[in-house]
């Protein structure tokens, strides 16, 4: 599936909440469910810095795809990063450096998207964009 | 005869609050970050816009006489609330933040040498540090810093054992806008007097919950903002002692704070306009001295009181709830309850009850020194003002329960 395909599941799958407390309770499960990194990647340079909460993004090059690992000390911000990773992971630096990642426009989590709330999402999309472009950029060297 | 505090009829004076937001009627208990205002301030505001906005001090016409007038008059007005010993220790500015770093810059340029020391305490909001670090950078002075212990309260003790013989001055807030702690500031002054170093009271989180008396305190330097008085945003006071404020150079150069200019020398005006260059936030001052004026009318002392009513319930409600710990439990402590729920972090907290419609803030308080000190991410805090009321505390109860629930 491509990124906006899953972007759509995602969506989707939020659409299916009427009441913005089981979409909550959904993303906590999310936050919780995220596998944790490891506690030497929690290093400085991978963290996404704000003043809500902290999230750490870490990226690998794997066999031309990227996977990313991320962690935060809010369960709801997990819970976010998660439906991002679930978009973008495994996908090739190109494809998620082009990619629409305004799916999450449509989880009913708008405010989350504001640039003005610290460590919102756009930081964190921002930071996926970059490490793909990173790879690329090492690719073609 | 006033008896009782009617806080349905002082809630009629502020429109902001009968709203809904995400379908639930308004909770405010952000009052830490700003106030609302009464109708009282913002009439005053409109009025002075659409009857006599004109250029102070300026002008032989009619309009400019009249908002001058007003203008001073409130100058005079805050130095009766605040008890200065003359209008002119009142410095308009835009708010704390300014008034600190005007004193900052001027004292720091003319009596701080390297090696010198600034002392301040752990408490401080960023306002209070970032301007002393400035100072420090421009000067070579460094900063001392007085220790808070685990119920976030500073012992004067501690003051006198940081004082040495290049001690310049010591600063601090009068109360802690993370944990609601009322500084002893009038010892701390009597004590730093005793050795002739002055003193500056960040009075921001202080003005609205206290009566504040520069007597009393016998400090050098206080600064407060309007906005979290239920004056308008971008007015503020810096009070200073005559004798210090003379001692000061200007920090900003311009018009209405000279006396003569031509382009070998210029002199400087007397206080306070020496303080107050460029065209000043006439309308902002003016609806400074209408909250004040408000503050009066409603009885500001009932509303003082009926506040303590408030912060001991909110503290006893939420405090005694299981798996909620208060941050912050000084014996002195006015308008702030600070709190952690039990794993689970404060923005998720925080957003959760925000959609229950109460506005709270999470986060570290602009006080990130102070969270690394008692070893937290931030804290969520709750900020009360005389309009709320115990149901609404119950409404917050009631939230974190569901937070509770949510997390656990």
């Amino acid at each position: 599936m491509t990124i906006e395909e899953i972007g759509k599941q995602i969506a989707a799958e939020f659409e299916l909440f009427d009441d913005w407390m089981d979409k909550y309770n959904y993303l906590i499960e999310l936050g919780k469910g995220l596998p944790l990194i490891d506690e030497q990647k929690k290093k400085p340079e991978n963290l996404i810095v704000g003043c809500q909460s902290k999230v750490w993004i870490s990226a690998e090059y794997i066999d031309g795809t990227v996977l990313y690992h991320a962690d935060s000390d809010a369960i709801i911000t997990k819970g976010l990063v998660s439906l991002l990773l679930r978009a973008v992971n495994g996908h090739t630096p190109d494809e998620i450096m082009h990619a629409d990642l305004s799916f999450l426009d449509n989880t009913g989590l708008k405010e989350h998207l504001s640039p003005t709330r610290s460590n919102g999402l756009v930081a964190m999309v921002k930071q996926v964009k970059f490490y793909a472009m990173a790879f690329k950029t090492r690719e073609s060297n | 005869m006033k008896t009782t505090f009617d806080v349905e009829r002082i809630r009629s004076h502020f429109p902001i609050l009968n709203q809904k937001v995400r379908d639930h009627q308004l909770v405010y208990f952000d009052n830490g970050a700003t106030s609302q205002h009464p109708l009282a301030v913002t009439d005053a505001v409109s009025d002075y816009y659409n009857r006599y906005n004109s250029n102070v001090h300026r002008g032989v016409h009619h309009l400019s006489q009249v908002a001058t007038q007003a203008m001073e008059d409130t100058r005079r007005r805050v130095a009766r609330f605040i008890n200065a010993t003359h209008p002119h220790e009142v410095i308009f500015t835009r708010g704390t933040t300014e008034a600190i770093n005007l004193v900052a810059f001027s004292f720091g340029q003319t009596f701080l040498k390297p090696g010198d020391e600034i002392i301040l305490t752990a408490l401080e909001h960023h306002s209070n540090i970032v301007p002393w670090q400035m100072a420090c950078q421009r000067t070579g002075a460094i900063l001392k810093v007085i220790p808070v212990n685990p119920a976030g309260e500073i012992d004067p003790g501690d003051v006198l054992k940081l004082i040495g013989p290049r001690t310049r001055l010591v600063t601090l807030a009068h109360v802690s806008n993370a944990l609601g702690t009322i500084n002893p500031v009038k010892e701390i002054t009597r004590m730093a007097h005793q050795h002739n170093i002055p003193v500056l009271v960040d009075g921001a989180q202080a003005v609205p919950h206290l009566r504040v008396d520069m007597q009393e305190i016998g400090c050098d330097f206080y600064a407060f903002s309007g906005h979290k008085m239920y004056a308008p945003m971008g007015i503020g006071v810096l009070y200073g002692r005559e004798e210090w404020l003379n001692r000061l150079e200007p920090w900003q150069g311009g018009g209405e704070m000279i006396e003569t200019v031509t382009f070998e020398k210029t002199t400087y005006n007397q206080l306070p306009y020496k303080f107050e260059a460029g065209t000043p936030d006439v309308a902002g001052i003016i609806g400074m001295g209408a909250a004040i004026a408000y503050l009066a009318d409603i009885g500001f002392d009932e509303a003082i009181r009926y506040e303590e009513q408030l912060l001991h319930y909110a503290t006893q409600t939420i405090g005694s709830i299981e798996g909620v710990t208060l941050v912050g439990t000084a014996r002195e402590k006015t308008g702030v309850l600070s709190f952690l729920i039990d794993n689970v972090h404060p923005y998720d907290a925080g957003t959760i009850i925000d959609h229950f419609g109460i506005a709270v803030r999470t986060g570290h308080h602009c006080a990130q020194p102070l969270m690394d000190h008692l070893k937290i991410p931030g804290t969520i805090r709750a900020s009360f003002s005389f309009y709320n009321t115990m149901e609404e505390v119950d409404r917050l109860v009631e939230a974190i329960m569901k937070v509770k629930e949510m997390f656990g």
